[in-house]
């Protein structure tokens, strides 16, 4: 392989090699500085004249003496099933002590798009045993459901108690997690690790490491190898796959840094005008193939800078996936585990997933009424600082206590507390129970005379 | 294409950057279809300088090198219009996805090439000129029965015309000469057509029957006119895409073009699998036997998503040529601008407002204006409605594509975070929201509804109008400061927006609600707040005014097919309750 010692500029996380013979666009390219150390890049533009190649790891060492190779090929990611228990670094190699991954097959990192006519649409009820995921917000197989969470809130605990107790009922199919850390510190992975090995999980994962103190620009595809990974493991041989991927924010600001040192015209806040395009090909590599075994479901996390969802990593994201999950600070103040916040909460495969054949007939209507009555009590507590309690209406106070019961029965539980979406239903009823009938305007007459406690004690007795 | 043989067809890549490439040693003119590198992608013209002939490709161009070859089609990008478009799924360039599948696997790979159309299928072709009857451009021969729609086969809008020497019904491939007129020209039922140019009419006409979608906030207080523009703003979250599909499901339109710009995948796949299952309310028939589906979801190449919206809206004037309606629901055009921006940011050109590229409000003014209740040339009258969802980034509506296409567009659904939070669907905002086809429409309304129509609507928005400045006061003070009267006009407005403005699409009666259904429910919240004035006036406090139980009872018309019955007695019983009240 030829090797070109012609750089001609170093600028950040690019060099640009001159004189070079036809070099690809996006190949993958290797770096050999002075000292023999070599490093990974890829092709970001090709000309005769000139070729820019953004490295993944730090450029330290890099010189205009650096060796370039180009070679010929683009990045692919070899994956095999011993893949299974293994910890690699976020560039894809190894770092648990083990052997290297003996490939069945190589494959291109940035994945092509699944065919929408190829895709099957996703009905798989996931349980997580989080009432207010599953009952208000409720996740399928295949579904990219990410979590907006901000610093200093228990995100990582969230995603751990959906790993941990995440079941399709009924179902004892096999399934597999794939867990990428961008950015994150040593310690969150710690925790991560820590629980997966607890639980048993790590023998059917695949962990990504890009800790805190690893290249910024090898974030950029750490996400990629995973999905590729879990493209396989899914539909090569069958799994259903959960892929954890965080923290998003930390892979925008790895964009943005590459995008300001190619000196882009910057989009909203700094980051690069084709970033809804680049989390599209991340996030869209979550489904269900039609005729295929396997599934990816997607639960990326972000932390929203300054708690701000209208922020472009939150926005993008949120146009693009099916829903989000937020974490609430305020709910997180007042002591409430997993402090969710249905209100902007979302699940938009929800309705395929549940009623009759999936959960119950009267989930729908339940989940639309919890959501309205708590909705209008929430409203209300600003009235009630301004005025106070004594100036509500009956009516409204009744709203007002609906959503502190909300708050306290149906979003708190335990870090280890698994309810079946039964126990989430009824719960959801008993809470309903304390309005009045004619209030519930959101569930027709059968559905209230079958599940409404005060009809079913009556059945009962 | 001998022509092009003595210019220079082939050239060579000289760069590559992205979905944009530059070649040189190549004639080109704007917009003209290339073949780029050995693996012959896709690609078109968007920019001349000197010897750089800039190109956007619409495939991945990952492993390409400079120096592979560039071909020049001398083509411009067109689409294949004919029998075989209706229950068709394509993506951005009109390759259907389902032959992709059979060629290429369940991935979208590159270079390959896929016809719109079927040349193989046989269609019925039926004349309806014989020989001898003159015909000219846009002047229908014949019919193929597609789906149970109807195809009428068009002479060309470019042709001249002329007498027919031979016309015969029978089996057909798209290609096949169906008539010869006497100057020689041989009409196939294939027409191709260049996306980029709006198809010929004869007039354009002001819109003034109302597009019906079923959707009662839509049909009873904002509607759009068949040949309208609409436009859906709402951050993400809001419902834009459920308001979408709920309009392609029950408009009564003829014919629906759906666009997928940019959108999720599963979304696309959502409407694969419901549609065929759904049935048209007017006809009985599957729904997708009137739709077409232009799916190029967000992870599919760019330069493909920005040609989605035009490959999308020429298959819907080429319906509407026929004499049909058609709506085009293009979610979301916000996508199809980013993906202007990301291009004109590859050709480094002088950025506009928040990078947007200077020319967006003209493309997007170009666009809509292809939209229009026509005469066509044939004389027939057709209509494309255009509905275009947008995405503002953080719900701001303030930010360059909602603004220029509000510019545009007629009518406004602002979508609300806030009502879908509290699941009040459709979030469309009542306040913010307009409609400024109002007065065109109101004679519809009058003689297919009724004369009392209109008044009501006035009054329903009166009542919301009020009691947004009452909310203020109630958010001050409290309800129990309010004034008796206005005690229960906030309650009359909290009906309006509960039973009349709340629809649920899941609900299999609530999804469909027919105009004269509209009229009866807002007409019995009339009613209530008739005889609640009358009542108070006959000195009923609030309480007892808003007590009255009958009318909770309301809500559940909603999901009552034949509710006739239900209605009345609900009806009777409150006249009695308020005769009560007034012995008492």
């Amino acid at each position: 392989m030829k090797e070109y010692r012609t750089v001609a500029q170093i600028a950040g996380p690019l060099v640009f090699v001159e004189k070079t013979e036809p070099v690809g666009y996006s190949e993958l390219v290797n770096i050999v500085t002075a000292d023999g150390t070599v490093k990974r890049g890829q092709v970001l533009d090709t000309s005769d004249e000139i070729v820019v190649v953004q490295v993944f790891e730090t450029t330290a060492g890099i010189g205009r003496d650096s060796g370039i190779r180009f070679t010929g090929e683009t990045i692919k990611m070899p994956v095999g099933k011993d893949m299974l228990g293994r910890i690699l670094s976020g560039g894809g190699k190894p770092i648990d002590g083990g052997p290297e991954i003996v490939p069945e097959k190589r494959l291109e990192i940035t994945g092509a798009a699944i065919n929408p006519y190829a895709r099957s649409s996703p009905e798989d009820f996931i349980q997580t045993g989080i009432s207010t995921i599953d009952g208000t917000n409720t996740l399928v197989r295949g579904q990219k459901l990410p979590i907006f969470s901000a610093s200093g809130l228990p995100h990582n605990d969230v995603a751990l108690q959906i790993a941990r107790q995440a079941k399709v009922p009924g179902s004892t199919e096999e399934f597999a997690v794939v867990f990428a850390a961008m950015g994150i510190t040593r310690e969150e992975a710690n925790q991560f690790m820590a629980d997966f090995e607890k639980t048993g999980a790590l023998e059917r994962s695949v962990v990504f490491l890009n800790l805190a103190d690893d290249p910024a620009v090898e974030r950029t595809i750490t996400p990629r190898l995973a999905l590729t990974t879990a493209e396989y493991l899914a539909f090569d041989l069958g799994y259903h796959v959960l892929v954890i991927l965080t923290d998003m924010t930390n892979y925008c600001e790895a964009l943005r840094q590459i995008g300001a040192a190619r000196e882009e015209v910057p989009g909203r806040r700094g980051y690069p005008g084709y970033m809804y395009t680049d989390l599209a090909s991340i996030y869209e590599r979550a489904g269900i193939i039609k005729g295929v075994k396997g599934s990816v479901t997607q639960i990326p996390i972000l932390t929203m800078p300054g708690d701000d969802i209208t922020h472009p990593i939150p926005d993008l994201t949120g146009y693009i996936t099916e829903g989000q999950i937020v974490v609430n600070r305020d709910l997180h103040r007042k002591g409430i585990y997993p402090p969710i916040n249905v209100l902007p909460s979302l699940s938009r495969l929800m309705n395929l997933g549940i009623g009759e054949g999936h959960t119950r007939e009267d989930h729908k209507k339940v989940s639309d009424q919890l959501y309205a009555a708590y909705a209008e009590g929430n409203d209300l507590r600003g009235l009630v600082a301004i005025v106070g309690k004594d100036a509500l209406s009956e009516r409204d106070r009744m709203f007002l206590e609906f959503a502190d019961l909300f708050e306290d029965r149906f979003v708190r539980q335990g870090l280890y507390e698994d309810r079946s979406i039964e126990e989430t239903l009824d719960l959801g009823w008993e809470l309903l129970a304390t309005l009045p009938e004619e209030q519930l305007v959101r569930i027709d007459r059968e559905l209230i005379q079958k599940y409404h406690p005060k009809y079913r004690k009556k059945a009962q007795g | 294409m001998e022509k092009t043989n003595e210019k220079r067809a082939q050239g060579v890549l000289k760069r590559i950057s992205g979905p944009v490439v530059t070649a040189v040693g190549l004639d080109a003119h704007m917009y003209d279809v290339v073949k780029v590198g050995n693996e012959e992608l896709m690609g078109e013209v968007i920019k001349i300088q000197g010897e750089n002939i800039i190109i956007q490709v619409y495939e991945d161009t990952a492993g390409i090198r400079p120096g592979e070859p560039v071909g020049n089609t001398g083509l411009s990008l067109a689409v294949e219009l004919g029998p075989g478009l209706l229950t068709s799924i394509y993506d951005g360039i009109q390759r259907p996805l389902e032959v992709l599948v059979d060629k290429m696997g369940n991935f979208i790979e590159r270079g390959v090439s896929a016809p719109g159309l079927s040349h193989e299928k046989k269609w019925e072709f039926v004349p309806t000129v014989k020989k001898g009857d003159e015909v000219k451009a846009g002047d229908v021969i014949g019919t193929v029965q597609e789906t149970n729609i109807v195809h009428k086969i068009m002479v060309p809008p470019r042709s001249k015309g002329g007498k027919v020497k031979e016309i015969s019904g029978g089996s057909f491939t798209v290609d096949e000469t169906v008539c010869v007129l006497e100057d020689g020209t041989e009409i196939v039922m294939l027409q191709r057509w260049p996306v980029r140019v709006p198809r010929p009419v004869k007039e354009k006409l002001n819109p003034d029957i109302p597009l019906i979608t079923g959707q009662r906030i839509l049909d009873g207080l904002f509607p759009i006119a068949k040949g309208g523009t609409a436009a859906i703003p709402g951050p993400f979250g809001s419902g834009k895409t459920v308001t979408q599909q709920q309009l392609a499901k029950w408009s009564d339109a003829e014919i629906v073009v759906y666009i997928g710009c940019g959108e999720r995948g599963n979304e696309m796949t959502e409407v694969l699998t419901e549609f065929p299952e759904l049935e048209d309310p007017k006809t009985g028939k599957p729904l997708m036997e009137r739709t077409v589906l232009i799916a190029n979801t967000s992870n599919m190449p760019v330069a493909a998503r920005e040609a989605s919206v035009y490959t999308g809206i020429t298959i819907a004037e080429y319906f509407r040529d026929m004499g049909y309606d058609v709506s085009l629901m293009a979610d979301s055009t916000s996508r199809w601008a980013e993906a202007m921006r990301e291009i004109s940011s590859r050709l480094e050109e002088m950025p506009g407002e928040e990078g947007y590229p200077a020319y967006l409000a003209a493309r997007l003014s170009e666009f809509y204006e292809r939209a229009g209740r026509v005469v066509s040339l044939n004389g027939e009258g057709g209509s494309v409605s255009v509905i275009g969802a947008v995405s503002p980034p953080g719900g701001d509506f303030s930010e360059p594509v909602t603004q220029n296409t509000l510019r545009i567009v007629k009518v406004f659904w602002a979508l609300d975070a806030k009502l879908s939070q509290r699941r009040h669907f459709p979030a469309i905002n009542w306040l913010n929201s307009y409609s400024l086809y109002l007065d065109a429409l109101n004679e519809w309304y009058d003689k297919e509804v009724s004369p009392e129509w209109n008044p009501l609507r006035a009054w329903a928005m009166g009542v919301l109008q009020k009691e947004a400045e009452l909310q203020e006061i109630v958010q001050l003070v409290g309800s129990d400061a309010l004034p008796d009267e206005e005690q229960v006009t906030i309650e009359v407005a909290r009906m309006i927006r509960e039973i009349f403005l709340q629809q649920n699409a899941y609900d299999a009666v609530d999804t469909f609600c027919p105009m004269s259904k509209q009229y009866d429910m807002m007409k019995a919240i009339k009613r209530y707040a008739d005889l609640a004035r009358t009542a108070q006036a006959g000195g009923a406090t609030p309480q007892q005014v808003i007590g009255v139980k009958s009318k909770n009872e309301l809500p559940q018309i909603k999901f009552i097919r034949d509710y006739e019955p239900e209605l009345e007695k609900i009806m009777k019983d409150m006249e009695a309750e308020f005769d009560a009240l007034r012995t008492v």
